[in-house]
C-alpha cells in the first residue's frame, strides 16, 4: 500500500529524514515510534504530500506521491492532481485541527460536499452515521470549542473517514489529550483497525502499538533503527538506542 | 455562626471616588444640555398694544438656532446629499475591501513578485494624503485625454475611453476613496489571515481541498472574526472621509449643507444638520457591526455575548426578582 525507498527531507539545511525505507501492507496497522525530532511526523506528512520530500521514492497504492515519472524525470503534479490524491488519504492531527467556525456536523460534511461533490443531504446522512460510529451522535450541533479534546479528536477521525480514504494517517493523535481522554480515542482507532483500515500511526502509546500494530518502526535521527512485529521490537529490542528509548517511555 | 437557612450577607466595597466622579460628570452634562438649549436676545423687539398702551420686549432665539436646524434637516437638498454620502461610502468600501483582500492574499503568496507588488501598492496609497489623491483623480484628464487599455509596447488595444467624460467628479471620488481604502484594508485583511491557525489550512489541505477552496471555505470565514471590528471602524471613517469629496465639487452631505449656508449665511445650523446626519448613520452602522461580529464569532466563543435587547431583558428580570425578594417572596433566578 505504501512503499518508501530512501526518502530524504531537509529543512533549511538540516536533514530530518536520511533515507527511510518503509513498507505498509494493505489492511495492516503500522506504528512509528521514536524520540521527538526523529522525523516520524515529517515522514507521515510526506506520505500525503503536506511536505515535499527531496529525494527517494514514495509510492501510495503504486502511485508516486505528488510526482509523475515521465522518462527519467519526476514532474511535480499540479494542484488539482495532488488534491485528488490527498482526498484518498485521511489524516488526523495531534491538535485535532477541527474547523472552528463550523459545527461538528458541518466539519464532517464540508470535505464530502466541496471536494467530492456529494449531495449535502447525503453527506449529512453519512456524517451522522460516522458520528454514531465514534459515539458522538448527540453532539452534531456543537462547535468544536464546546466539546472535550477527546471528543474533538473523535470528530476529526470521523471527518477523515467521511472521505472514504484508502489509508489513514495519525500524527500523535493522543498527545494533546488529558490522560483520562486518551482511552476513548484509542478505542475508536482500535475499532477502525479491526474493520480492516490501513493505518499508519505516529504514537507514544506503546500499549496501543503492542496490541494493535502489525508492524512497528523505530525511527531515530532520521533513519529506521529497527522494525518488525511489535513483540520483537518492543519485547526484545536489539539496538542500544531502542532499549534506551523504551526504558524512558515505558 | 449564621443560621444555615440564612446565608451570610456580602457587603460590596463602596467606591467613593467613582461616586464623586459620577457627580462631576453629571454636572458637566447638565451644563452642556443647558447651553445647548439656551436662548439669546435676537436684537429684535416685539411690541403689543394692550388697552392703548404699547408694550415692547426683546424677542429671544435659540442660541443653536434649532428652528433653522429643524427646517433644513429634511430638505431635499440635504437628503440628496445624504444619499450620495451613503452611496460613496458603500461603493468605496466595496472596492476597498475587494482590493484589500486581494492584496492581502498576494502579500502572503510565496511568489516574490506578487508580494512585492502588493507591498508597493500599500506603500504608495498609504504614503500620500487621500485629499491629494482625490485631486489627482479629478484632474487625471490632464495627463490622459483618452484612456486606452491594450498590450504594453504594441498597438493592440482593447478599450478606448474619454477621460474627461469618464472621470466625472463622482467617479473620481469613488476611485480615489476606493483605491486608498484598499491599501488600509489590505493590512486589516492580512492580520486576519495570519491570525487563523496554520493547522486549519493543513486540515483542509489533507481533505483534498485546493488552495482556493481552503481560502474560501476555511481560512476567510475564520479571518472575518478578526477583520470585522477594524473594518467597521473603516466604514465609519469612510463615511466621514467622503466629505472630502466636496472639495472636488461632489455635492454629498457636507457639500450640500455648505452650498445652503453659502447662500443664507446660516453656517452653524447647517454644520449641525450635517453633524446630526453623520451621527445618525454612524449609530446605525455601529449596531450593524455588533450583530455582524456576533455572527462571525460562531464557534470561537463558547457562549456568545448577549444582544443589547437580551441584556436589557436580563437586567429587568434581575431587578424584578430583587424587588420580589425584598418584599419577602422568594426570588426566582432567571
Amino acid at each position: 500500500m505504501v512503499e518508501a525507498r530512501g526518502v530524504h527531507k531537509s529543512y533549511a539545511g538540516v536533514e530530518v529524514l536520511k533515507g527511510v525505507d518503509l513498507t505498509v501492507v494493505r489492511g495492516e496497522v503500522t506504528c512509528l515510534i521514536g524520540p521527538s525530532g526523529s522525523g516520524k511526523s515529517t515522514l507521515l506528512r510526506c506520505i500525503n504530500h503536506l511536505e515535499k520530500h527531496d529525494a527517494g521514492e514514495l509510492r501510495v497504492d503504486g502511485d508516486l506521491v505528488g510526482y509523475e515519472l515521465r522518462g527519467a524525470k519526476l514532474y511535480e503534479r499540479n494542484d488539482k492532481q495532488i488534491c485528488a490524491e490527498r482526498a484518498q488519504i485521511g489524516m488526523v492531527f495531534q491538535r485535532f485541527n477541527l474547523f472552528q467556525h463550523l459545527t461538528v456536523l458541518d466539519n464532517i460534511t464540508i470535505g464530502q460536499v466541496k471536494v467530492k461533490g456529494v449531495d449535502p443531504e447525503r453527506a449529512r446522512l453519512k456524517a451522522r452515521e460516522l458520528l454514531a460510529r465514534v459515539g458522538l451522535d448527540a453532539k452534531e450541533r456543537h462547535y468544536p470549542s464546546q466539546i472535550s479534546g477527546g471528543q474533538q479528536q473523535r470528530v476529526a477521525i470521523a471527518r477523515a473517514l467521511a472521505m472514504d480514504p484508502k489509508l489513514m494517517l495519525f500524527d500523535e493523535p493522543t498527545s494533546a489529550l488529558d490522560p483520562e481522554l486518551v482511552g476513548e480515542v484509542l478505542d475508536v482507532m482500535r475499532d477502525l483497525a479491526a474493520s480492516g483500515m490501513t493505518m499508519i500511526v505516529v504514537t507514544h502509546e506503546m500499549g496501543f502499538a503492542r496490541e494493535v500494530a502489525n508492524t512497528v518502526y523505530f525511527l531515530d535521527g532520521g533513519v529506521i533503527e529497527e522494525s518488525g512485529a511489535p513483540a520483537d521490537v518492543l519485547g526484545a529490542p536489539k539496538s542500544e538506542r531502542l532499549r534506551g528509548f523504551l526504558s524512558k517511555v515505558l | 455562626m449564621a443560621a444555615s437557612e440564612d446565608p451570610v450577607k456580602v457587603v460590596p466595597v463602596r467606591h467613593y471616588g467613582q461616586w464623586a466622579g459620577a457627580v462631576v460628570a453629571l454636572v458637566l452634562v447638565a451644563m452642556l444640555i443647558n447651553t445647548l438649549f439656551s436662548k439669546i436676545p435676537s436684537g429684535q423687539y416685539v411690541c403689543r398694544t394692550v388697552s392703548g398702551v404699547r408694550h415692547c420686549h426683546q424677542a429671544s432665539v435659540w442660541r443653536f438656532s434649532w428652528n433653522i436646524v429643524f427646517h433644513y434637516f429634511t430638505t431635499s437638498e440635504v437628503l440628496h446629499g445624504l444619499e450620495l454620502t451613503i452611496f460613496l461610502t458603500v461603493v468605496a468600501m466595496v472596492i476597498g475591501i475587494s482590493i484589500g483582500v486581494a492584496l492581502a492574499v498576494m502579500r502572503l503568496s510565496s511568489n516574490r513578485l506578487l508580494s512585492m507588488t502588493a507591498w508597493v501598492y500599500t506603500w504608495f496609497f498609504r504614503g500620500t494624503p487621500v485629499l491629494v489623491q482625490l485631486f489627482f483623480w479629478y484632474y487625471i484628464a490632464i495627463l490622459y485625454h483618452t484612456i486606452t487599455i491594450g498590450v504594453p509596447f504594441t498597438d493592440i488595444t482593447f478599450l478606448h475611453l474619454n477621460a474627461t467624460t469618464l472621470f466625472s467628479s463622482t467617479v473620481a471620488a469613488i476611485v480615489a476613496l476606493g483605491l486608498n481604502e484598499g491599501a488600509y484594508m489590505s493590512e486589516i485583511a492580512r492580520s486576519g489571515l495570519i491570525a487563523v491557525d496554520e493547522g486549519q489550512s493543513e486540515a483542509a489541505t489533507s481533505l483534498g481541498m485546493t488552495r482556493a477552496q481552503t481560502m474560501r471555505f476555511i481560512v476567510l470565514p475564520q479571518a472575518m472574526r478578526v477583520i470585522i471590528p477594524p473594518t467597521g471602524n473603516e466604514v465609519i471613517s469612510m463615511l466621514k472621509t467622503s466629505s472630502l469629496a466636496s472639495t472636488i465639487s461632489v455635492i454629498e452631505l457636507f457639500g450640500a449643507t455648505n452650498n445652503i449656508s453659502a447662500n443664507n449665511y446660516e453656517i452653524m445650523p447647517l454644520l449641525i444638520v450635517a453633524s446630526l446626519w453623520y451621527l445618525i448613520v454612524t449609530t446605525v452602522l455601529s449596531v450593524g457591526q455588533f450583530y455582524l461580529e456576533r455572527r462571525f464569532a460562531r464557534g470561537a466563543l463558547r457562549t456568545p455575548p448577549p444582544t443589547p435587547l437580551q441584556r436589557l431583558g436580563r437586567d429587568v428580570r434581575g431587578i424584578a426578582s430583587k424587588f420580589r425578594t425584598r418584599r419577602g417572596a422568594v426570588g426566582v433566578a432567571p
